[in-house]
């Protein structure tokens, strides 16, 4: 069994009000602020170690989890940051944000798929700078496989022959079953302590959230192997569909008034605002 | 010419607002590159909609139906799409960024090869070339995009697009002849919907909204949000926190991976007022803010705040609510 999780390097989403718009409006610049792993992408790597997980001791998986991203290289960090938690192994394949769209990602990680071969893939909903959410599904398409997007649980049989997903859609969750090969999605909750059921593991409690690397972990994975490629090694076609013309800062709220008791609160509602 | 596409999931026999919002994009769109538009709508049974469709001002209205269109699979609605959208000759396909769409939309591009811009907030007319806006960074970056393939793919939040009024019902109503189901189908199977029960209005439509943070400190407590928000006929929405604290259902989570609202009236309640809370909810027309910690965030962003203790304010506020409400 062989998992595949593409991440995507972003800069730390608890400070995203801090990247900067250069003045000729022409790119966003994220300087000073620290590199991550997309969390939803961390969420993926967490989801497919549990997946693997044997129940037996701590880290010992059932097969191979790789990461693959599309990324300077000075993303080997937060590939490294994901084979701390885990992996087995890492792909960079080199490229420039600023020139990738969501059809090239999504070509590079078919060519990736065919080279590796993996029964599964799980990958972030989107990735929280460019916020498009669209990769995984375009991935699907171009392999024909099914998908199952947004996935807040994810229970595989003991063969790992399926994986029976609650997906998180608007109204409540659909439930739906995917023969593998096949393409998860994940979102927040597939995190909580009982997100993942792989029936072999049972009853192991799991901390909320992703794992924290090891020492141990981090020492194991300066060793691991991460391979570096490009996407004109892979034969992709780098034109852009979807082109950056230019970026603008959004118009921001600005604070009101503070009220201080509620018949205040509603006349200010009712004969002010409006609302009521 | 029809050169704009509008896709219409339909559950229920119900036309959401967010479909007239998208008429209303696709007006504009037509508008900028002298054509019309037509709506693709999907769903198990069109019977009870389709009078409604007609009035939205399309060329066509095209029906898709079949029983297995209702559970909304991307690996059967993607190549529906794609067939109608070729066949059809549109240059812009679009679809309000509801959980289908952003399942199916990706799919249904990549099988024409085709650029998307997802979420779109605005759209403009650049020298003969559309141009879309669309948030990034957890809504901090507008950026904006155009689109270099024969069809350009767009979801938009319906939100941010003012609903067309219906008017007589002028367009043609046409079935659409469905491909069979492909291979890959039969790889995937619906096992089932579980409604998240609530008898109020639809979150990502209400005109008002309360939402419970972390403050709320208990599921139990989170009944002081729903009498208000019942007091007011409102919607009920949380923020992250209180959706991972197991105080509500995640499907009522407002933020950047939430649902995004924008309401007449925003009430935060208990919430500090997180980036990615702040993303789903900074297009409301009046916000209001009651948090017990004068230096939360959230203050930021409120047209009015109050620095009180929710759980004397909110009984207080229903009651008031009701009186007026009378």
């Amino acid at each position: 069994m062989k998992i595949l999780v593409p991440m995507k390097r972003v800069a730390d989403p608890d400070n995203a009000n801090k990247v900067k718009i250069s003045p000729d409006g022409t790119k966003v610049t994220s300087e000073g602020l620290e590199a991550k792993p997309n969390p939803f992408d961390e969420y993926a790597v967490e989801t497919a170690l549990r997946i693997l997980e044997d129940g037996v001791g701590s880290g010992n998986l059932r097969g191979e989890v790789v990461v693959v991203t599309v990324g300077g290289d000075d993303t080997v960090r937060q590939v490294r940051q994901c084979l701390a938690m885990g992996a087995d192994r890492g792909i960079i394949v080199q490229g420039d944000d600023d020139a990738l769209d969501s059809t090239i990602v999504a070509n590079v990680l078919a060519k990736i798929v065919e080279k590796e071969q993996p029964n599964l893939i799980i990958a972030g909903k989107q990735a929280v700078d460019g916020d498009s959410n669209q990769v995984a599904q375009a991935l699907a398409e171009i392999l024909g496989w099914p998908q199952a997007t947004f996935a807040g649980k994810v229970e595989v049989p003991q063969d790992l022959s399926s994986a029976t997903v609650t997906r998180e859609v608007d109204g409540g969750a659909a439930k739906v079953k995917v023969q593998l090969p096949a393409v998860i999605s994940v979102d927040l909750r597939i995190v909580s302590p009982t997100g993942v059921q792989n029936n072999v593991a049972a009853g192991k409690d799991y901390q909320d959230g992703p794992r924290y690397a090891s020492l141990k972990g981090i020492m194991k994975a300066k060793k691991k192997k991460v391979d570096t490629m490009t996407i004109a090694d892979l034969g992709v076609d780098q034109t852009l569909k979807v082109r950056s013309v230019s970026f603008t800062a959004p118009p921001q709220r600005s604070a009101g008034v503070i009220v201080e008791t509620v018949e205040e609160l509603v006349a200010k509602l009712r004969d002010e605002a409006k609302v009521l | 010419m029809s050169n704009v596409l509008v896709v219409a999931n339909i559950a229920d026999n119900e036309v959401k607002k967010a479909v007239l919002s998208t008429a209303a994009f696709a007006k504009t769109v037509a508008g900028f590159t002298g054509g019309t538009y037509d709506i693709l709508a999907i769903g198990a049974d069109l019977s009870g909609v389709k009078d409604q469709l007609a009035r939205l001002g399309a060329g066509k209205v095209l029906l898709a139906q079949g029983a297995d269109l209702g559970d909304a699979l991307a690996e059967r609605l993607a190549p529906i799409i794609a067939g109608v959208a070729q066949s059809g000759g549109y240059k812009v396909v679009v679809s309000a960024a509801t959980s289908i769409a952003k399942d199916v939309f990706p799919r249904f591009a990549a099988r024409i090869g085709a650029g998307m811009a997802s979420e779109v907030v605005a759209v403009s007319n650049e020298g003969g070339k559309l141009t879309y806006v669309r948030p990034m960074y957890a809504g901090n970056v507008n950026g904006a995009v155009q689109i270099d393939s024969d069809v350009q793919v767009v979801t938009i939040r319906p939100t941010e697009f003012d609903a067309i009024a219906p008017g007589a019902a002028s367009s043609a109503v046409e079935d659409v002849a469905l491909p069979a189901p492909e291979a890959v189908c039969g790889k995937v199977e619906f096992l089932g919907f579980e409604k998240s029960v609530s008898n109020r209005p639809d979150l990502a439509e209400a005109a008002i909204v309360i939402s419970g943070g972390r403050g709320v400190k208990s599921k139990e407590n989170f009944k002081l949000i729903e009498d208000l928000a019942d007091a007011l006929g409102a919607a009920v929405g949380a923020s992250r926190a209180a959706v991972d604290s197991g105080f509500i259902h995640n499907d009522f989570q407002v933020g950047q991976t939430g649902k995004i609202v924008a309401p007449d009236l925003y009430v935060a309640v208990g919430i500090s007022g997180a980036l990615q809370h702040v993303a789903g909810m900074k297009s409301s027309k009046v916000v209001v803010a009651i948090n017990k910690d004068e230096e939360a965030p959230v203050f930021q962003i409120a047209d009015y705040g109050m620095v009180a203790d929710l759980f004397k304010v909110l009984p207080e506020l229903t009651a008031e609510v009701k009186k007026i409400k009378g």
